[in-house]
């Protein structure tokens, strides 16, 4: 009976790993940074060089940071959804214009809509560099506190923007 | 368009070289440190890349972080301490022995001890199989020749 029963349950075994692999993306890699204070930076504003862009400036409300490139092709096409979701929920959104050069990164918001509050212009990525961005677009939801509490790598869809995201900033606003 | 494609690769290996020229150091023992670092620390974009492997722009920006905290006079323990910071213990190639990684290192230690008793009772099942292989005898031969025809009249020594 054991000779039957054991080359199955190995099989059995294999399946249910393989399946688990199936589902879990490789390039994922959890951040760190998530239930943390999100790392300090001062950065000079997109719009206008000679004002800066803080984190003290994004607490006190539920806050989401995107990074984002006019170079980025990901960027594209999540763009549209934040446009829109910005615009509906009211969402604190500012954006991390990660190496980009200014005037393409002007263009890309003027051909494609800005739904940021500001966007802080990390020329060197050493902003993006503390936040542990690799690939962009990548999305931080920030707390009351300033606290990371989700961060999202890659173009976000609509699908986890509902399920995700926006049940998650209605959740942290509730909160004290 | 044969010579071209015999230049083609070695194009590629001086330009992949000439990436990965380290930087200058005042002194060979940074050097020595920065090397070794960028062996044993994973590029994120790519992930079966070490930094020193990878041309992707974080590999590089890391690559130069490492040189600045390097001629700023950061040891390794601080160098290594800032990215897991930013990135997790996923870029150490050489991941820390913690609850987390414990099935990591010791994994291959239990699997084994298995993979030992089962090569034991394969092995044990076919000697006991030996044991039991007799020659023929006169009958079953006799069979045997019956079966095969004429041509193979017995054992040919």
């Amino acid at each position: 009976m054991l000779r039957y029963l054991l080359p199955f349950g190995l099989f059995a075994g294999l399946i249910i790993l393989f399946i688990y692999g199936l589902r879990h993306d490789p390039a994922y890699v959890p951040s760190p940074l998530i239930d943390k204070p999100a790392p300090e930076f001062s950065l000079p504003t997109l719009r206008r060089p000679e004002t800066r862009l803080e984190l003290a400036d994004l607490k006190g409300k539920v806050s989401l940071i995107n990074v984002w490139a006019s170079w980025c092709a990901a960027c594209v096409t999540e763009h549209p959804l934040l446009v829109e979701a910005a615009a509906q929920h009211a969402l604190n959104l500012y954006g991390l214009n990660y190496k980009d050069a200014r005037t393409a990164a002007l263009q890309w918001l003027d051909r494609l809509g800005d739904p940021y509050l500001e966007s802080g212009f990390d020329r060197s990525g050493k902003t993006g560099l503390d936040y542990g961005v690799y690939g962009v677009p990548e999305t931080f939801i920030l707390d009351k506190n300033g606290i990371i509490r989700y961060k999202h790598i890659g173009p976000v869809d609509q699908n986890q923007l509902d399920t995700i995201i926006l049940p998650l900033v209605r959740q942290l606003r509730t909160a004290p | 368009m044969n010579k071209l494609r015999y230049l083609g690769l070695p194009a590629l290996l001086w330009a992949a070289s000439a990436a990965a020229l380290p930087p200058e150091f005042k002194d060979p023992g940074s050097e020595q440190r920065y090397l070794a670092l960028i062996e044993e620390i994973r590029c994120l974009v790519c992930q079966n890349q070490s930094l020193a492997d990878s041309n992707a722009g974080l590999a590089r920006d890391l690559r130069n972080e490492i040189q600045r905290m390097i001629e700023a006079g950061q040891d390794n323990a601080q160098i290594v301490e800032f990215l897991v910071a930013r990135y997790g213990d996923f870029v150490l190639y050489r991941p820390p022995l913690k609850g987390n990684t414990w099935l990591l290192w010791f994994g291959p230690f239990l699997i084994l001890p298995g993979a030992l008793a089962v090569a034991f009772v394969l092995i044990r099942k076919q000697a006991r199989r030996g044991a039991a292989d007799q020659p023929l005898n006169a009958a079953q031969q006799a069979r045997l020749n019956a079966l095969l025809g004429s041509e193979h009249a017995g054992p040919k020594d």
